[in-house]
């Protein structure tokens, strides 16, 4: 890690003081968040689906995926078909049925929320039973025969992962470049441990190379040791998945003080942990921000331990991406939401370590924030921002990267996923449409793939 | 749990009447175990008159040596969430030897005097075999008697159950042998493996049988274990079809209790009513077809002999709701509302109507209605999104079909219509190239 947090105690350390803690009870409270559900009560919870005809939660999911179709097949116990309906839209199927945030999506538009009944069906759930249980004696999807075409994509993310995939479906090979030493990207670094437990990320990665023609070079990053140009030259197609490599900065001096720390930092190395105990742990934490990273930091260093953690978020809590059932893990773990108050100051002790924060106390008027000119401080042994995820300013630096047309930082694409530069196409988090979710990611990939299958054989034809 | 201490069931529940003269035996309830597995013992039925069963119909009785059952008897169709839609067996007639049956039946009666039981006998198709068992049977002062000339599994072989109860003339024949050597009212039990129910019901009319009952169960096999290529109940590696039973049976056998109360040589042939009936309101539709009493089996094997509670409960508040003071009061009230289809007027007419403030926009009715139907359901999306399912009444024939679909309780409505047109039967209709003249 960048950040130096290595003056805090250990996770370790602190477990004797703590009544009832072990490091058994530890790894239990990194388990899954919801349980699986058990065969029964997939039967069961299957059985609610009404099977609607133009499904509202089809609509709603950014990935297509043809819900009621795989819901029904579970309910005739046909868990390979159900999968196979999941996959053959979503490969990654399996980690968004964890992540997604299915309360604002799917379940959200399900038809059973109507008063009379208030319970959507558990369509999360259902799609993880589904890709939990099959089992495939061969990979269910097929290559086509070798297209003689070589795609190179940058980040094995959700997005790349997908595309990739696609791509080796119609045939066309692949190098995936990974600048991280796992694929997976966030989901193997970034979600919360107890979103996604038990290696899962790694698993589905295998899985979803076993179609063959996909290899990953890891410790390769675009504009360190690695030029869009000559991917551009080298390559008969490019699809960019950069994600977005850079937390914010709070902008305040002493941001590079030890114990202040970007959260995601934190959350990878909470991911990566094989012994939690060797975790440093801030007893007193702030979390700076108001989307599911800044949850996901507050929730797990609770759970760690800590004495007390408070999230700090500029605005109301109905303006937090973070979305209400987000809020609530959050808060049924301890963690106390303050809102409408800016961080103005980081409070050092006499070593220069990080001892709290300083907020000041804001207030919308006429729909802008602007601060009161209160202020309040909260001691904290650590604070970690998580306002936000930027562009690594380095990875687009060469000069066919440069070229790129951007909106703000992000890479402008149309709607097949195409930039500005022909021959490249992009997705994920590092396109200008978009949420920053996993499914949405995977959804781009494939798009991405179609467009540039179709690209690649209108080129074909006019040669 | 405290329970009130008990005298003689008077029949009254919730202050109206239960009870029931049927064909001279006396009941508290309407409510009749069937001749079946739960009815096999005294233990059983001992156990169901405490629960509250008005009746008992004791397992058919048989020549001795007993038959011999296999093990390995039952199967299910079940719906999606496991419920039990149908039950089959395999089980032939009762594996006790006549003595002990008979002394059982004795003792059960002489307790309980004031529940009806009735015997259910099979004996080979013999006027000696009847002549022979009718007396030891009217020695245990049992109330009557129930031929059973319907099992359908086994004992047809023998030449048995369905064996005579699909011959109108054996039927007949068995009928005036028991009313000659049983003095007590003798039922005879009716099995709807046959094309026209009326004909055996008619037969056992011309016999002297003072009630019919039905139906017994229909021939079934219930699901296949695709594994091992075989049906289900398995025997080792076999399997044979079995009796169907269960509330999927429940429709035909109301069809078939209908058809006997409205056609006229049976008009006036009392029928205990056998079908599916799992709880009060079942009950309540197979008395206003024209059934005095009915029997339970399946339902009671599913769950014991404690739904008997609901189901007296159940159909005694719906009575005094309707102002009903007794079954008879009720019973046969919708046979002359069930008719031949000639008789249906076809200047009626009734339109679908969707509750746009409950529907909850699952686009069911739509696509049903769409596929299969008329394209009677226009699926409107505006301009946010939301959807709107409506009806276009003038394509719309009244099917049902998507009130059936829909999920939610009253949604869709059918809407009778003003056509201001007198009521035309088929046999009136100009559009009926068979038309009777005048």
């Amino acid at each position: 890690m960048n950040h130096d947090l290595t003056h805090l105690p250990r996770v370790g350390d602190a477990l004797a003081d703590r009544p009832g803690m072990s490091p058994q009870a530890l790894d239990d409270n990194f388990s899954d968040l919801h349980p699986p559900l058990t065969q029964r009560q997939a039967i069961i919870e299957s059985e609610r689906c009404l099977y609607c005809y133009d499904a509202p939660c089809i609509e709603a999911c950014p990935s297509d995926i043809d819900i009621p179709r795989f819901i029904r097949q579970i309910s005739e116990h046909n868990i390979n078909g159900a999968a196979h309906t999941i996959l053959e839209q979503n490969i990654l199927g399996g980690s968004c049925a964890r992540v997604c945030p299915t309360e604002i999506l799917c379940e959200r538009s399900c038809v059973r929320n109507h008063d009379a009944e208030c319970q959507p069906v558990l369509i999360g759930l259902l799609q993880r039973h589904a890709t939990d249980h099959m089992q495939f004696d061969a990979h269910p999807f097929e290559r086509a025969a070798d297209s003689g075409r070589h795609v190179a994509v940058v980040g094995a993310g959700p997005a790349g992962l997908a595309c990739a995939h696609r791509l080796a479906m119609f045939g066309h090979r692949v190098t995936i470049f990974e600048a991280e030493a796992k694929p997976g990207g966030l989901n193997e670094y970034g979600i919360a441990r107890y979103k996604m437990t038990d290696d899962f990320a790694r698993k589905e990665v295998e899985f979803l190379l076993e179609i063959g023609g996909i290899e990953i070079r890891h410790g390769q990053r675009l504009g360190h040791n690695l030029s869009l140009a000559r991917l551009h030259t080298d390559y008969d197609s490019v699809f960019l998945g950069l994600g977005l490599g850079t937390s914010r900065r709070l902008g305040l001096t002493g941001e590079e003080a030890p114990g202040l720390a970007p959260a995601v930092d934190y959350i990878k190395e909470l991911r990566q942990a094989d012994d939690l105990t060797r975790l440093p742990l801030a007893r007193r934490c702030v979390v700076i921000g108001a989307g599911n990273t800044a949850i996901d930091m507050a929730t797990q260093m609770a759970r760690l331990g800590a004495d007390e953690v408070a999230l700090v978020y500029r605005r109301g809590v109905e303006a937090m991406s973070a979305t209400g059932h987000e809020q609530e893990i959050a808060r049924a773990n301890g963690v106390r939401m303050v809102t409408w108050a800016k961080p103005v100051e980081v409070l050092l002790d006499a070593g220069g370590r990080v001892a709290g924060m300083r907020f000041e106390k804001t207030r919308a008027a006429d729909g802008r924030l602007v601060g009161t000119g209160e202020t309040f401080e909260v001691a904290a042994d650590a604070v970690f921002r998580a306002i936000g995820q930027g562009f690594d300013g380095d990875s687009l630096s060469d000069p066919a990267a440069g070229e790129l047309a951007r909106d703000g930082e992000r890479i402008r694409v149309d709607e097949a996923f195409r930039t500005s530069l022909p021959g490249v196409y992009a997705g994920g988090d590092c396109v200008a449409p978009g949420q920053d979710l996993t499914v949405q990611a995977v959804q781009h990939g494939k798009l991405a793939a179609h467009a540039i299958h179709q690209d690649l054989l209108a080129k074909q034809e006019a040669a | 749990m405290t329970t009130l201490p008990q005298g003689p069931d008077t029949g009254l529940v919730n202050g109206v009447d239960l009870s029931i003269d049927f064909v001279g035996i006396k009941a508290p309830n309407p409510f009749w175990l069937a001749s079946a597995p739960p009815t096999d013992k005294a233990y059983n039925v001992v156990r169901a008159y405490e629960a509250g069963w008005g009746g008992v119909v004791w397992k058919t009785l048989g020549e001795d040596p007993p038959a011999v059952n296999v093990s390995s008897r039952y199967s299910a169709h079940f719906g999606r969430n496991r419920e039990v839609l149908g039950f089959n067996n395999i089980e032939l007639i009762t594996d006790r030897s006549l003595a002990v049956n008979l002394r059982e039946i004795t003792a059960v009666k002489q307790a309980w005097p004031d529940r009806a039981l009735i015997v259910s006998i099979m004996v080979p198709c013999e006027e000696a075999a009847w002549q022979h068992i009718l007396p030891l049977v009217e020695a245990t002062g049992a109330d009557g008697i129930e031929l059973n000339l319907g099992c359908p599994h086994g004992m047809p072989e023998r030449g048995m159950g369905a064996a005579v109860g699909q011959n109108p003339d054996l039927i007949e024949q068995v009928a005036r042998w028991c009313k000659q050597y049983y003095a007590k009212p003798v039922i005879v039990k009716l099995t709807p493996n046959i094309t026209d129910i009326r004909v055996a019901a008619q037969a056992a009319l011309r016999g002297g049988a003072d009630a019919v009952s039905l139906i017994n169960t229909i021939n079934s096999i219930t699901s296949l274990d695709l594994d091992a290529m075989v049906a289900r109940p398995t025997v080792g590696g076999q399997s044979t079809h079995g009796g169907y039973c269960g509330s999927a049976v429940k429709p035909i056998a109301l069809n078939m209790v209908a058809e006997i109360a409205r056609d006229a040589p049976t008009r006036d042939l009392p029928i205990s009513g056998i079908g599916g009936i799992s709880n009060w309101r079942d009950a309540a539709e197979f008395v206003a077809l024209g059934a005095g009493s009915v029997q339970v089996c399946t339902a009671a094997m599913l769950h014991g002999f404690r739904i008997v509670e609901e189901m007296k409960d159940g159909l005694s508040r719906w009575m005094a709701e309707k102002g009903y003071r007794s079954i008879e009061a009720f019973s046969g009230r919708a046979v002359a509302n069930t008719t031949d289809w000639k008789h249906l007027d076809m200047n009626f007419q009734t339109i679908a109507h969707i509750d746009q403030d409950t529907c909850i926009q699952c686009g069911r009715c739509y696509i049903a209605c769409e596929d299969t139907s008329h394209q009677s359901i226009a699926k409107l999306v505006d301009a946010g999104g939301a959807r709107r399912y409506e009806v276009i009444e003038e394509e719309c024939v009244g099917c049902n079909l998507c009130q059936i679909t829909c999920p939610v309780q009253d949604c869709i409505t059918m809407l009778p219509q003003e056509t201001g047109k007198p009521y035309l039967s088929w046999d009136q209709d100009p559009r009926n190239p068979f038309r009777q003249a005048g």
